[in-house]
């Protein structure tokens, strides 16, 4: 059943699959390709010079331990977003098995090799290109080996920077609660890491003669490879815009902007978390993001007008089962504390806090309990561990803080936190396999990600906030046994957002004068 | 014609060599011998510079070996190392053809002259295309050798060549390589720390102790007119072998009894007594001549200890 859906999902998506492989492989044979070009050279440098080789190799080891998400995040005031940081990125990453298995293998090669070329009249760049590359040969194909295993599995992350690759699909399965697109996307990643691993082994493994050859050839490839890459992605667009991989695949996202607007600006992918970023910093001019994120405030971004209603209610609202509430008696009681306290501007304040005050969420929760009179002393009690999730965003952060707060300070209960998960199915799957008792969710997430009910439903029930709420919960109760406590009282839609200043100059107000002007002249 | 002038060398202020002068002449092979650490290697190295040397001279046929770029000096010298030295990623074909390759010859010749090479080594053609692990040491060191020898410099040096061969494959190869042709007009150093090597193949030993020559000589002299109590020692062990094998026929000639003494097709004059007395002790018939030759030999060496 899976097995046939999935193919049923990589028949219908195939052109798109086929560009992201194609980007995969271009992004992972350009990065490697550079880091070839720089790697070699400071590895026979290093050989050469032996003092050097302690600080180079300490660098690139620190580089490589860098984490691939804040490593891309580094690269984007520099590069922008696109294949530039996402090349930078994956050129750091192969840069250190390069050098290092240069470094080793030229100097692992016999002594009394080195000495007898010496001693027929060699000069220094015959010997290091007839005999000391050509012995290093099998370790620095090695070193290569490693880098572009290690570069098909980074260059996933490549989509966060609306690089494309795999990615797309991975990121965009996760966040959507799309197992088979996820598959599409990881199967391939994993099947071509396998591929090259296999092919850049047969290689090494071939023995000498097969090296002389390969002078000529593998550059070759690795070229092609690299242009097919810059032909995939290769477009220009008046309006710059840049998606999240959720977004992209939702009926209340880019679907619905085509269907119901018909509105197609033919956008990037992109992570949330730089997204903004790069519309302040014009890299973007328009981006999918969240109504009550503190970064529009930040960045003066204005949020555009959905004047056809494509994008439902999310009120925030904590999601649990049923069963835990009877195991927590106390529980329900303390977290409808929140219950209608906040509204969108509020919360947006709380995020500007956040992400641009960079004040931690735990302070921010507890200004905000304090100021509302609900702060009280932690209890200390010892009857039992309720676990509180959260997606990885700030708000999400700051609501788990308050939660913890409200139970330690309401409850005899140990709260204890497990923020930072990932998206929406690991949340919802965390929650459902009992890894975490409740996590605050989103009524349109609900709706369209977790039930997804046919058109029908869906028009009748996204008319209005209430009904939206009342839907999901009746759906949650019967198929899953959760419940959905009382709302917070904010409503964190998507929205599609420009920055102030270009919104004015081009006269856009609403998506429908983004449509307009994309048509136009 | 090699000329060594109070050539010096210490590493990390340790002396390896010290103030040490000979020279080795046009068509003589010139073995330096002595134990691990006596500087034997670094002088040989000096010499294709290798290893520079921190003061003295250095004169090939006259001319002073750093006046000119040290490549172009090392394709001159041919070089014999002890574990052949070949490049494990070449052929043996293209292993002889290094030097060739450096000195821009063309194809042809260096073909032609590979398979002269490969024949006068005792080598078949079929090594040409296998690599150097796929051959037993002694063709290595063979191959080792065609390598050194196929740009016909004037010049040899050897760095312990046999080291790393049983006795049986070295003693093959020492007697092919004192017959070979292509050595006679070649002034070479050989180092060694093997004695009877150096009996074997040199025309004149120098033997060196921690950084200085202890002396210098033909082997009958090291022998017979030691300079010191160290070389007496150095050659005690081997004396008797090494008495028998430095002597010639043609030295105890004189002291022989009979006139038809050695008329055994294999002897010649130059054959030496130890050699001489193998090949008559495998056969009963010869026991009075290998007898009157131990007698005569015994006359001859009491002339020569005096």
């Amino acid at each position: 059943m899976t097995h046939q859906s999935l193919w049923q999902f990589i028949a219908e998506q195939h052109e798109k699959l086929i560009t992201q492989i194609i980007q995969h492989l271009g992004l992972t044979f350009l990065s490697l390709l550079l880091a070839i070009m720089v790697g070699l050279p400071l590895g026979i440098l290093i050989a050469r010079k032996k003092r050097l080789s302690g600080s180079v190799l300490g660098i690139a080891g620190i580089l490589q331990t860098i984490p691939s998400i804040a490593l891309l995040g580094f690269m984007i005031p520099v590069f922008g977003i696109g294949p530039k940081p996402a090349i930078a990125a994956l050129l750091t990453y192969a840069l250190l098995p390069i050098i290092r298995n240069t470094y080793t293998g030229i100097t692992g090669v016999d002594p009394a090799v080195i000495e007898s070329a010496k001693a027929m009249g060699m000069n220094r760049s015959q010997l290091l290109f007839k005999v000391k590359l050509p012995l290093a040969m099998p370790v620095i194909i090695a070193g290569i080996r490693t880098a572009a295993v290690i570069n098909v599995g980074v260059a996933t992350l490549a989509s966060f920077v609306a690089a494309g690759g795999l990615g797309e699909f991975i990121f965009g399965g996760i966040s959507l609660n799309n197992t088979n697109m996820i598959l599409a996307g990881a199967i391939p990643a994993a099947l071509l890491a396998i591929l090259l691993d296999q092919v850049i082994a047969m290689i090494q493994k071939s023995g000498y003669l097969v090296f002389r050859k390969l002078k000529y050839v593998a550059p070759i490839v690795l070229v092609i490879m690299a242009a097919g890459y810059l032909l995939t992605s290769v477009s220009h667009r008046k309006i710059k815009a840049g998606f999240t991989p959720e977004f992209m695949g939702r009926q209340d996202g880019d679907i619905g902007l085509r269907s119901v607007y018909g509105l197609n600006v033919n956008p990037l992918v992109v992570n949330d978390a730089i997204m903004y970023k790069a519309a302040y910093e014009k890299e973007l001019d328009l981006i999918s993001g969240y109504s009550t994120d503190g970064r529009i405030k930040a960045f003066d971004l204005y949020v555009l007008d959905d004047d056809k209603k494509i994008f439902p209610p999310y009120f925030a609202a904590p999601i649990i089962k049923t069963k835990t509430l009877k195991k927590f008696p106390e529980l329900e009681e303390a977290l409808n504390l929140l219950a209608g306290k906040f509204n969108d501007s509020i919360m947006t304040d709380l995020n500007y806090r956040s992400d641009h005050l960079h004040q931690t969420p735990e302070k921010i929760a507890r200004d905000f309990l304090v100021q509302n009179g609900l702060y009280k002393n932690p209890r200390k009690g010892n009857s039992g561990t309720v676990r509180i999730g959260s997606k990885i965003f700030g708000e999400q952060y700051i609501l788990a803080e308050m939660y913890t707060m409200l139970i330690e300070g309401y409850t005899d209960y140990k709260a204890e936190t497990k923020t930072g998960l990932g998206g929406t199915k690991i949340c919802f799957d965390a929650l459902m396999n009992d890894a975490i008792d409740f996590y605050p969710e989103y009524t349109g997430t609900g709706l369209l990600v977790l039930l997804q009910p046919t058109p029908q439903i869906l028009k009748n029930v996204t008319q209005s906030a209430d009904k939206t709420y009342q839907y999901v919960n009746s759906e949650f109760e019967k198929q899953y046994g959760i419940q959905w406590l009382k709302p917070l009282g904010f409503n964190n839609a998507y929205a599609l957002m420009m920055r102030r200043k270009q919104a004015e100059d081009l006269k856009i107000k609403s998506i429908s004068d983004l449509k307009r002007y994309v048509d136009g002249k | 014609m090699i000329t060594v002038e109070s050539v010096s060398k210490s590493f990390n202020g340790k002396t390896a060599v010290d103030h040490i002068s000979f020279q080795a002449y046009d068509e003589e092979m010139l073995v330096l011998l002595g134990t691990s650490g006596c500087g034997k290697t670094t002088t040989l190295k000096m010499i294709n510079r290798l290893i520079e040397a921190d003061s003295g001279n250095i004169l090939i046929d006259g001319k002073n070996i750093r006046d000119q770029k040290a490549e172009e000096l090392r394709m001159g010298i041919g070089f014999v190392m002890q574990h052949s030295g070949l490049f494990p990623h070449y052929t043996i074909q293209q292993n002889i053809a290094v030097v060739p390759e450096l000195l821009k010859w063309e194809k042809k010749k260096t073909e032609t002259r590979t398979h002269e090479l490969l024949a006068k080594l005792h080598l078949s053609e079929e090594v040409l295309s296998r690599f150097p692990n796929e051959l037993s040491g002694g063709q290595q060191q063979r191959v080792g050798i065609a390598r050194a020898l196929i740009a016909d410099t004037p010049v040899l040096l050897m760095d312990e060549p046999f080291g790393a061969l049983d006795n049986i494959t070295k003693a093959d190869i020492h007697s092919e390589f004192k017959s070979l042709e292509e050595l006679k007009n070649k002034t070479i150093v050989l180092v060694t720390h093997d004695v009877q090597e150096a009996f074997e193949l040199g025309h004149r030993i120098c033997l060196m102790d921690q950084g200085k020559i202890v002396q210098t000589g033909t082997p009958k002299e090291m022998l017979y007119r030691p300079e010191n109590n160290f070389v007496l020692n150095f050659f005690a062990e081997n004396r008797l072998l090494l008495e028998y094998k430095v002597a010639t026929l043609q030295d105890i000639a004189p002291f022989l009894i009979t006139e038809d003494s050695y008329h055994e097709p294999d002897l010649s004059e130059n054959t030496s007594v130890w050699n001489a007395l193998q090949t008559l002790s495998s056969d009963h018939n010869h026991t009075r001549l290998y007898e009157n030759l131990v007698k005569a030999f015994n006359h001859y060496r009491k002339l020569q200890t005096v």
